[in-house]
């Protein structure tokens, strides 16, 4: 069990051991999260900066309070209130927090590719935070890390993700890690924005609802990303609900076991009906839950830190 | 008083008039002359151009140089030392200058500047509609009178397809080609890179190549319906090749390019988000590529042209996403091209080189790409063996922005004659 990264740019270069070492560190952090004090000296000292430059709460929040817990100074800066909107470039702007001594960068930002062009200029580590329609590494562990922990091993479990995958990062990052711990994978939702062509990455392409649920361990819904999209994918959020929406009726197709995942935010009443996003299948806050320690074992690890030594950590 | 030269023992490679052989080539006022006087002789200054290739100048119709209200990119000047050091002797210019070519005092400018700073030789092209917005046509015939050899509106394709059609019967009155980029600008809205496996994979905005396959398809039969001559610029798809194809069987006057770029590379090279694959159009597949191989053998393509689009470091230097579209080609095209075509498709070295030099020439009419006598001694010596490193610091254009940049190519220029006179030689500017 080994981790020589200095970034976490995406889950599509990291093999199943690093993925099980990232799960396995965060199941300690875990532990330290259930107990009195949930806080440890880890990275005390280091400054951790989140670059935000496109809107985020869940994932902002989770990384404040991971670095937190580390015991980490962090600073967080968004776009509307940086020199972005004065024409400074991502260079200049990284270039600048590196120049102020920053130990670590989270971006989130709306261009794939950026988290990987920033690692490439910096000598410290960058964490990417969700690169436009790239990925969203920390998402798809956390989301790994709950399934693993409602559905136990993931080799042959049929896990469906739903919803607007063309412009999802969290689409991506998961199905690279779910395929890589040996799910089966379906991507549903109409075919504009689930193209055939998905299947080029070791996915089943669906475009029937029952079908997609029937036979499902775990349903993720995706959120339907008005942002990236032109006006021509769908005609319109009350036609997209009316044959996509997950409702009562529906989550009936699904086995009784079979679990609800949605990476936030939530648009009730269009991909999910309200009720079951608070129902007893849904387990949306525990991965929110799940996203703290998650990003502490991915701070811990990318800032040197080791399986064994998590132990002395918890001390 | 009269100046002789004399390029000894080099092969000489002339595809136009059929020569392939080790011989003398005799350079006499600047002009190519078939043979000389025993006393012109003993004044000739002599090259040795043994165990090397002697032939025409290349010649590259499609060339960004940015002059004017781009220079910081590059000029005029210095895109013609980027392209003599590629062995260019003759480039057409695009229109997409800032003001556009669109009027006469700017081809004028063009002219002018090409006349003070050039190396090589430069000609125009003009603009088919007014600011390349393709909605009214621009003054074709006083941008004929300028000095323009063909029309186009460069990346900004016309899509209206009334304004295209009488934009083709009108220029044609002049003998004026359009040159069109083919891009079916709803189909792109938003892409930054091809369509398929690669543009899923990166979460990157793909564009499909049926963009490209419907405005060639529209132009092959706009030609059918005017007799016009459209040449379509940097074809990248294998749908685009099949429908020239079909179009070239019924008789249809259309004529296409290729560049040095979409033959040698994929939409696989953008794996690291390297802005030096992002150009337009975009990379497409290794299927694509073949085809456009295939296509420039069997004669559906018809020649080599770089798209030769330079831009500065610090604007490339971005995320993906907002990078420019663009790559410089002109220092490269021969060794890419050799590797491509020579090494990997099995063309002859002459039937390279007619493709850089007289068919392209022909297309527009130009006086270039031969060595017949009385021509321009437009000349190029270079080692088709000869390994050399493609490096920022040796490139001579004014932009680095090359997908090759840290590769080792192989057919090196070794010097450029324009007109008779040296103008680029190992490396450097001769001034």
């Amino acid at each position: 069990m080994k981790w020589n990264r200095k970034d976490l740019i995406a889950i599509e270069p990291l093999s199943r051991e690093e993925l099980k070492t990232l799960f396995q560190v965060t199941a300690g952090f875990k532990r330290i999260l259930a107990r009195t004090v949930k806080k440890v000296p880890t990275l005390r000292g280091k400054t951790i900066v989140n670059l935000f430059l496109e809107p985020s709460t869940r994932t902002r929040l989770a990384f404040e309070m991971a670095a937190t817990r580390l015991s980490a100074d962090v600073i967080s800066l968004n776009a509307a209130a940086s020199s972005f909107v004065k024409g400074e470039t991502l260079r200049d702007t990284a270039m600048n927090i590196r120049a102020l001594n920053a130990d670590i960068i989270i971006l989130r930002h709306s261009a794939a590719g950026s988290a990987k062009y920033l690692s490439g200029i910096l000598d410290i580590p960058v964490i990417n935070a969700g690169d436009g329609a790239h990925e969203h590494p920390t998402q798809a562990l956390l989301d790994g890390f709950t399934l693993r922990e409602k559905l136990g091993r993931l080799e042959g479990k049929k896990i469906t993700i739903l919803g607007d995958i063309l412009f999802s990062r969290v689409a991506r990052s998961n199905i690279f890690s779910l395929t890589k711990l040996g799910a089966e994978v379906t991507v549903a939702g109409p075919a504009t924005l689930v193209p055939k062509g998905f299947e080029s990455l070791g996915v089943k392409v669906v475009h029937d609802l029952r079908t997609a649920l029937a036979e499902a361990d775990a349903v993720m819904l995706l959120r339907i990303q008005h942002e990236r999209q032109s006006a021509s994918h769908f005609p319109s959020t009350g036609e997209y609900t009316s044959i996509f929406g997950l409702n009562k009726l529906r989550a009936s197709w699904l086995k009784p076991n079979a679990i609800i995942l949605h990476p936030g935010p939530i648009n009730r009443g269009v991909e999910i009906d309200s009720d079951l996003a608070d129902s007893e299948h849904s387990v949306i806050l525990e991965q929110v839950t799940n996203g703290i320690a998650t990003r502490m074992a991915v701070l811990y690890l990318c800032s040197g830190g080791s399986v064994s030594g998590l132990d002395s950590a918890d001390r | 008083m009269k100046e002789i030269r004399i390029i000894s023992n080099g092969r000489i490679i002339d595809p136009k008039n059929d020569r392939n052989g080790v011989e003398d080539l005799y350079i006499k006022d600047g002009k190519i002359v078939g043979s000389i006087s025993t006393e012109e002789e003993k004044s000739a200054k002599r090259t040795d151009a043994s165990d090397r290739v002697v032939c025409p100048g290349l010649v590259d119709i499609h060339v960004h140089l940015r002059d004017p209200g781009q220079t910081h990119k590059e000029t005029i000047e210095s895109g013609s030392w980027a392209a003599a050091a590629g062995g260019f002797t003759t480039v057409v210019c695009m229109p997409n200058t800032s003001p556009p070519a669109d009027n006469a005092g700017t081809i004028q400018y063009i002219l002018d500047a090409a006349q003070r700073s050039a190396v090589v030789n430069v000609y125009p092209t003009g603009c088919i509609t007014v600011d390349r917005k393709g909605e009214l046509l621009a003054p074709i015939g006083s941008l004929k009178r300028a000095g323009v050899v063909a029309i186009g509106d460069d990346g900004d394709c016309v899509q209206n397809n009334e304004i295209m059609r009488r934009a083709l019967e009108y220029a044609n009155m002049f003998g004026l080609p359009i040159m069109d980029h083919c891009q079916d600008m709803n189909l792109t809205e938003g892409g930054v890179m091809n369509e398929g496996e690669m543009s899923l994979r990166l979460g990157l905005r793909g564009w499909p190549s049926t963009a490209e396959d419907i405005i060639v398809a529209r132009n092959t039969l706009l030609a059918e319906l005017t007799g016009a001559h459209i040449h379509m610029q940097h074809i990248s798809s294998a749908g685009a090749v099949e429908v020239l194809r079909r179009a070239k069987q019924r008789g249809v006057g259309v004529t296409a390019e290729v560049t040095p770029h979409h033959l040698a590379l994929t939409d696989a090279c953008i794996q690291n988000y390297n802005t030096n694959f992002k150009m337009n159009p975009p990379l497409r597949t290794e299927e694509d590529r073949q085809a456009l191989i295939k296509g420039l053998k069997d004669g559906t393509l018809d020649i080599l042209a770089t798209d030769h689009a330079p831009h500065t470091n610090y604007e490339k230097d971005r995320e993906f996403d907002y990078a420019p579209f663009g790559v410089v080609g002109l220092e490269t095209c021969f060794s890419v091209c050799q590797e491509v075509l020579c090494e990997e498709a099995g063309m002859s070295l002459p039937e390279l080189i007619g493709l850089m030099t007289y068919k392209p020439a022909e297309l527009l009419d130009l006086p270039a790409g031969t060595l017949s006598e009385g021509a321009q001694a437009d000349v190029i010596i270079l080692d088709p063996r000869a390994n050399w490193t493609v490096e920022e610091d040796t490139l001579l254009g004014k932009s680095k922005n090359s997908p090759w940049l840290g590769e080792e190519l192989t057919g090196r220029i070794d010097e450029t004659i324009v007109a008779g006179r040296t103008v680029y030689q190992n490396g450097s500017i001769i001034g």
